[in-house]
């Protein structure tokens, strides 16, 4: 296996909607979104709270934001109040912090790409096929 | 009671638990002591030095002393650290020596041998010394030091510190306190010694222990209690950081034990782990140690949960110590996760359920220890981790399933009657109750999410109390709960989140028969593309089947537009929206329907408002149609029920103005900006929660059509998925499209606002009649084509209708053979033909228009001639044939072109109106013209020279200069070409020589003419072209003469060598009358004379005029007089120099009149010329006088006619005065020939 196993992974934009999500397309993706959704909670609690601390020399990387039995979700946001959130399989021992942290890193360069193409508009949901491959390498591959 | 304690039990597991000190010696005389001590030990901190690089610490040091016994010194192997002595004490007051000798020596040295057979050697003695004891045994009595120096001779070998006194401990003295801190001070440093010394040696031991845990047969069991022995120590010592580390170390090697299981690397000891889980009676808190779950884990028996439990409760009970209850309930979080997740890894076998009441315990076991310790504030700060444990709680119960609780197999042990028991107890055994917690704990966590602000995890929680609800058939209440999370995941634009509980919501609309709410859903759902096609269609066929329902016709179910079609385009055909009541015009609906099949719409009706104010502005389509497209409104997309709300996205456009503040008084900026001009529209996004143009999911729009308003139908429409084209008809007048409403049976589906608004106007047209050249620019002097454009607008143009064009002589209308009128339809068709019939009279031309309907146009075209001005002459006004003055169309230069334009004007009477219509057509003169006078001597020439301006090629004919008074006159033509060509923007110069017989008239009036025609054509499309002008003064009156003489003796004359010049100045003829009459007024008597100035000036700086350079000349008014001037100029370079040139020019004496010459365009300045601003070298050109006194206006002519008489100079006319030497050239030699010119050759 891959030591890269997320089990969803989602870009949500500054106003909180979806900007991308995937999710391994045998678990119940409705499941995900909500999970994803409800984690945006605990995004802005942590951005509000690092902000306050730190002002503008802020970690992007959140950390851990709650475990659930099944899953733990993962969250990290860009300058431009942008969210990542990756969520793991909670059997998926194998993942340190720093492996997340790598992902997250990924993610974040392919999204900037993502946005430096002229023809991709600020605010369109991500159709980008080199997004959705580096998304992929990240995913836990089913068979 | 601490000694009569001991004996029982030796191991007591309390906080009570004290390192052990063991008294051995003189009971009596501890006891007595005991109180003290105990009391004084730990007043004052020690630091303690660990080892390992830890960091010291300041500690307070307690014991438990007890009665030494040999069975209390540990055996080898015996890993208790609880129940290890730290240090011995031995006891006694001896201060007799032969006593000492006798028993206490004795006695110590069995002491001694004890200790030192179990390798103890944290010992000390203590030697108390009383007044009392002194006096008693006076006569024995040995210096008090020389039994501690036998002590320590004896026994303390090299460590003197190991024997110490305490003087006079029961007494209130200095001395005896100073024995007592320096006592203390001892037992605590030598204390301290003992737990680095054993506590080191049981941590290496124990570390040993560890490294073996790769051994077969090692036991995770038998280390933990090892381990634990340490924390129980830290513990005791109130090192309780130091003990939890303890804890978290062993909860990291078991997590990464059961971590390794699950990668495949299985350990033996892990079996116990693996048993099915038989007890699930969750956390216990209450006790500092869980006596029952340490027994099985020494026996090896435990259970993972309860290994995991005990661990925890130690865990805890160590984190409230610390005050941090906090971080309790955020690893109680964490630890239920992980329990679940490590007994999945661990594949043990739970009963159905067990699980979850294992977490509902624990997570209530966690609360209520919390809530106990913890004050409320802290509490609030910190209920992230509570609130994550309520969920937790509330998620163990939903797992339960609802429906058979009793189903569960129970096996509790419940033992204690401690309330999470009770209430697990109690909700289990029934439904009721098991629902009544259910919802307490839903609804607690609910609040403490909202209390946190975490509203997006409150509405999950409601999510799935409205999913009990509806299986407790309660959609009511379901209903607020699901309509609430919705509307978030709306407005963040969650589409799966929304597609899903959007369904659930249809479902409690469904059973609560709120059939509007439910169609609105249901037209939601059937539009929702995150639904299979066949759940659509179930949604959509809901709607139907409700139409088809033959209900009461009253009752129509009235929803909002958008969830069943998007307006996305609106267009105007034509596109200017605008038409006059004659023609059709459309507008063309394109409706994007969001239904999975096709639905006939019984009608679709836009209504319409009536524009009052704009009436009068028909032509101009107005609002959003103008800007981009010209009649195209595209409609945006608010995505109501999927996709992102993003900004861009939705919501009305911004619109700008830029707005300037101008000073009043100077016009100058004072500041400017931009302000929006519908911000009313904007800002209402951001004010409230639902956007205004979001089809709302929650109530559906009451906004109805409006009734009585003007309407544009459509009957029996079937839409078909995706986009339709509906097309309707405009009636007459100005309206804007307000609402759109669709009517499916019972449902209509209603736009209430189509924004941005689209206006169209359907209006009355007044006839136009324009004409306009057919080809710019209309070229005067030659037929031109111009055409005329009838908009017969709402007129009908009847047999017999005509139009009555006022002729003038400046532009006559040609008669044309063939006329022909084309009548074309509003949409540019062609739709007849017919020839015109015109009849010119005299003053009116008539065209007989051909039969027309209204808002056709109707055009023909008509050959004009635009008579080029001859110039001079200049016609009386005219009236026109209805009494208007007309006015002479005045020439002027026009900006655009070099060539000169007229304006001819027209005057129309028109069928349709009793006013004329005047229109005005712009001429361009291809030509200009000019002329000059030329003389050679006697001999006169004229010369026109015709410049072609414009852009075509003429060829110029029959050149012809007349003279109109003298008939004597004789203008003999120097021009050999009858026909010249003249290119476009080129000139042809003509000459003519005057004869006359008698006398030279002094005034010529010439007519220039010529015939031109545009170079492509042949001779007959020649027309004629005058000029006409007047010469005056022609008549040459004197000669000027000049000559240069070399210096005398010289050939030649030399640069540098003054030479003279000699001016001839010589009268030609005999007075003319007008002269006579000029200077008889200077000169009443006396021989007739004229006085001149002549002027030697040098503009190329060629001579230096010597002396005067001007004079005046008196000359005799008879023919031959002649005046010789002589000047001596010198040449200032040699070669051949042109003469300098030489003025003359009439002096005017002060008294004489200032002579106005009446000019013929009444420009009233003169051409008198001060003498002193005025340079004279320009005045010999070619260009007639009268047009540089039309251009110049001397700075001080004004006053001089106002009477101040000075003298003044005139100029000659050109051809009055001729220069003989006009170009004549002298050859001057170099100054002298020894210059030398330097040449380089290289």
């Amino acid at each position: 296996m891959n030591t890269n196993m997320a089990v969803c992974i989602a870009v949500i934009a500054k106003e909180n909607y979806p900007l991308y999500i995937r999710s391994v397309p045998t678990q119940n993706e409705l499941k995900f979104h909500y999970t994803v959704h409800t984690s945006l909670d605990v995004v802005e609690e942590k951005i509000s709270a690092v902000g306050k601390a730190l002002g503008d020399q802020r970690e992007l990387y959140l950390g851990l934001l709650y475990p659930t039995e099944d899953y733990k979700v993962y969250g990290y946001v860009t300058n431009s109040k942008v969210k990542f959130v990756i969520v793991v399989d909670s059997s998926n021992t194998s993942l340190r912090d720093n492996e997340i942290r790598s992902m997250f890193r990924k993610l974040h360069n392919s999204f900037t790409d993502v946005m430096c193409n002229p023809f991709h508009n600020p605010g369109d949901t991500i159709q980008s096929k080199a997004f959705d491959g580096i998304v992929s390498g990240m995913m836990v591959q089913t068979a | 009671t601490h000694m009569a304690g001991q004996e029982e039990k030796p191991i007591i597991y309390t906080m009570e638990n004290k390192p052990i000190v063991t008294c051995a010696g003189d009971q009596a005389l501890f006891t007595s002591l005991y109180t003290s001590l105990a009391q004084q030990l730990p007043r004052e901190p020690m630091e303690w030095r660990r080892t390992y690089g830890r960091a010291p610490k300041m500690i307070l040091l307690e014991a438990n002393f007890v009665q030494f016994k040999e069975e209390l010194l540990p055996k080898e192997g015996n890993k208790a650290l609880l129940t290890f002595p730290f240090l011995h004490i031995y006891w006694t007051d001896c201060c007799d020596t032969e006593m000492y000798k006798s028993s206490v020596k004795e006695d110590m040295m069995r002491w001694q041998n004890s200790l030192r057979t179990h390798g103890s050697s944290d010992w000390v003695i203590i030697v108390v010394e009383t007044n009392d004891t002194k006096k008693k045994n006076k006569t024995n009595i040995l210096p008090r030091s020389s039994i501690v120096d036998k002590i320590r001779s004896d026994f303390c070998n090299k460590q003197s510190d190991r024997c110490v006194v305490l003087s006079d401990p029961l007494k209130d003295s200095s001395r005896s306190q100073e024995s007592w801190n320096s006592l203390l001070l001892k037992l605590r440093t030598l204390l301290l010694m003992s737990f680095t010394k054993n506590l080191g040696r049981f941590e290496d031991e124990m570390r040993t222990l560890r490294e073996k845990r790769t051994q077969p047969g090692w036991s995770f069991c038998e280390y933990f209690m090892v381990q634990e022995e340490l924390a129980f120590v830290f513990e005791m010592l109130q090192q309780f950081e130091d003990a939890l580390v303890q804890y978290d170390e062993l909860d990291a090697l078991f997590t990464q034990y059961v971590l390794n299981f699950g990668a495949g690397d299985t350990a033996n000891w892990l079996g116990s782990f693996c048993a099915p889980v038989r007890n699930w009676s969750g956390l216990l808190l209450r006790r500092p140690i869980d006596m029952e779950k340490r027994d099985s884990i020494q026996r090896g028996e435990a259970s993972l949960l309860d290994l995991r439990s005990y661990l925890f409760s130690r865990q805890c009970t160590l984190l409230i110590f610390l005050q941090r209850p906090w971080e309790v309930t955020q690893r109680a979080l964490e630890l239920l996760h992980n329990c679940v997740q490590e007994l999945r890894l661990l594949e043990v076998q739970v009963l159905e359920g067990a699980l979850d009441c294992w977490v509902f315990l624990s997570c209530l076991e966690v609360l209520h220890r919390i809530e106990g310790c913890c004050d409320p504030a802290q509490l609030a700060a910190n209920c992230s981790h509570t609130v994550g444990l309520w969920a937790a709680a509330h998620t163990g119960t939903v797992h339960h399933g609802v429906p058979e609780p009793s189903g569960l197999d129970f096996t509790l042990h419940f033992n204690s009657l401690q309330s999470p028991y009770k209430k697990l107890k109690e909700a289990l055994s029934s439904v009721e109750a098991f629902e009544r917690h259910y919802l307490e704990l839903s609804h607690a966590a609910m609040e403490m999410y909202q209390a946190i602000g975490r509203l997006r995890s409150a509405r999950l929680v409601g999510k799935s109390l409205a999913e009990f609800y509806m299986r407790k058939g309660d959609p009511e209440r379901a209903e607020t709960f699901l309509q609430e999370a919705l509307k978030s995941y709306v407005s963040e634009g969650w589409s799966l989140p929304v597609t899903h509980t959007r369904r659930q919501v249809a479902e409690c609309q469904k059973l609560l028969s709120k059939t509007e709410d439910y169609l609105q859903t249901s037209a939601l759902l059937a539009g929702d593309v995150n639904l299979t096609t066949d759940e659509r269609k179930h949604f959509c066929q809901e709607i139907l089947s409700f139409t088809g329902k033959s209900g009461d016709q009253s009752h129509k179910v009235t929803l909002s537009m958008g969830v069943f079609a998007q307006l996305t385009q609106l267009k105007f055909h034509p596109a200017a929206a605008s038409v006059h009541s004659g023609a059709v015009l459309q507008v063309e609906l394109t409706l994007r329907c969001l239904m999975p099949v096709s639905v006939r719409i019984q009608q679709l009706v836009a209504s319409i408002h009536f524009e009052v104010d704009h009436g009068g502005t028909h032509g101009r389509s107005k609002g959003a149609q103008r800007r981009t497209h010209p009649g195209t409104v595209v409609f945006r997309q608010s995505n109501s029920s999927a996709g992102p709300p993003s900004s861009a996205g939705a919501g009305p456009s911004l619109e700008l103005d830029e707005i300037q503040d101008r000073s009043p008084s100077d016009n100058s900026l004072n500041s400017t900006g931009v302000i929006c001009k519908n911000t009313h529209l904007l800002m209402r996004r951001h004010d409230s929660n639902s956007p205004p143009d979001t089809p709302n999911c929650i109530s559906p729009p009451t906004v109805g059509i409006k009734e009585g308003a003007q309407m544009l139908k459509v009957q029996d429409v079937t839409l078909e998925p995706g986009n339709n084209s509906i097309t309707f008809t405009a009636p007459p007048g100005t309206y804007t499209l307000r609402q759109l409403c669709a009517t499916v049976g019972e449902v209509q589906f209603i736009l209430p606002h189509i924004y941005p608004s689209a206006q169209y106007e359907v209006y009355s047209q007044e006839p136009q009649l324009t004409v306009e050249p057919l080809s710019e620019p209309l070229l005067a002097g030659l037929p031109q084509k111009v055409k005329f454009t009838l908009l017969t607008g709402h007129y009908t143009v009847k047999k017999g209708d005509a139009l009555q064009l006022s002729n003038t002589e400046t532009m006559p209308i040609l008669p044309s053979t063939s006329c022909t009128a084309r009548i074309s339809s509003p949409t540019s068709e062609l739709v007849g033909e017919s020839t015109l019939s015109i009849q010119s009279s005299e003053k009116v031309t008539s065209i007989s228009l051909p039969p027309a309907p209204p808002y056709h146009t109707l055009e023909f075209q008509l050959e004009v001639l635009c008579i080029i001005p001859s110039g001079a002459d200049r016609p009386a006004n005219e009236r026109l044939t209805n009494g208007e003055v007309r006015h002479r169309p005045r020439s002027y230069s026009h900006p655009d072109t070099p060539m000169t334009a007229i304006d001819q004007r027209m005057s129309i009477d028109c069928p349709w109106s009793i006013y004329s219509t005047l229109l005005a057509l712009t001429f361009y003169i291809p030509f200009k013209t000019k002329h000059s006078l030329l003389s050679a001597g006697n001999r006169k020439y004229i010369q026109v020279c015709v410049q072609n301006v414009s852009d075509v090629n003429f060829a110029l004919a029959e050149v012809k200069l007349t003279e109109k008074q003298h008939a004597s006159l004789e203008l003999q033509s120097l021009n050999t070409k009858t026909q010249q060509l003249l290119c476009c923007k080129h000139s042809v110069f003509c000459l003519w020589e005057v004869r006359w017989k008698d006398d030279l008239p002094s005034c010529l009036q010439c007519v220039f003419s010529a015939n031109f025609s545009p170079l492509s054509q042949d001779i007959s499309a020649y027309k004629p072209f005058h000029y006409q002008f007047q010469l005056e003064r022609v008549t040459t009156l004197y000669s000027v003469k000049a000559e240069i003489f070399p210096p005398a003796g010289e050939q030649r004359c030399r640069s540098g060598v003054l030479c003279g010049l000699e001016v001839c100045i010589t009268r030609l003829t005999e007075p003319a009358e007008g002269e006579i009459a000029e200077d008889s007024k200077t000169e009443t008597d006396g021989p007739k004379t004229t006085k001149l100035m002549y002027e030697v000036a040098d503009s190329s700086s060629n001579w230096a005029v010597c002396g005067k350079s001007s004079g005046m000349v008196l000359m005799p008014m008879t023919a031959n007089a002649t005046h010789k001037v002589q000047i001596e100029v010198m040449p200032l370079f040699a070669g051949h120099l042109p003469f300098p040139k030489i003025k003359v020019l009439k002096y005017l004496p002060h008294t004489a009149a200032v002579a106005i010459q009446p000019d013929p365009d009444s420009c009233v300045e003169n051409d008198s010329l001060s003498l002193l601003d005025k340079t004279l070298d320009d005045q010999g050109d070619t260009a007639s006088i009268r047009s540089r006194g039309s251009v110049h206006s001397v700075g001080s002519g004004d006053q001089q006619q106002k009477g101040v008489a000075m003298p003044r100079l005139e100029p000659f006319s050109p051809g009055q005065v001729f220069n003989h030497s006009h170009a004549c050239q002298v050859l001057v030699l170099p100054a002298t020939d020894d210059h030398i010119m330097e040449v380089n050759a290289t």
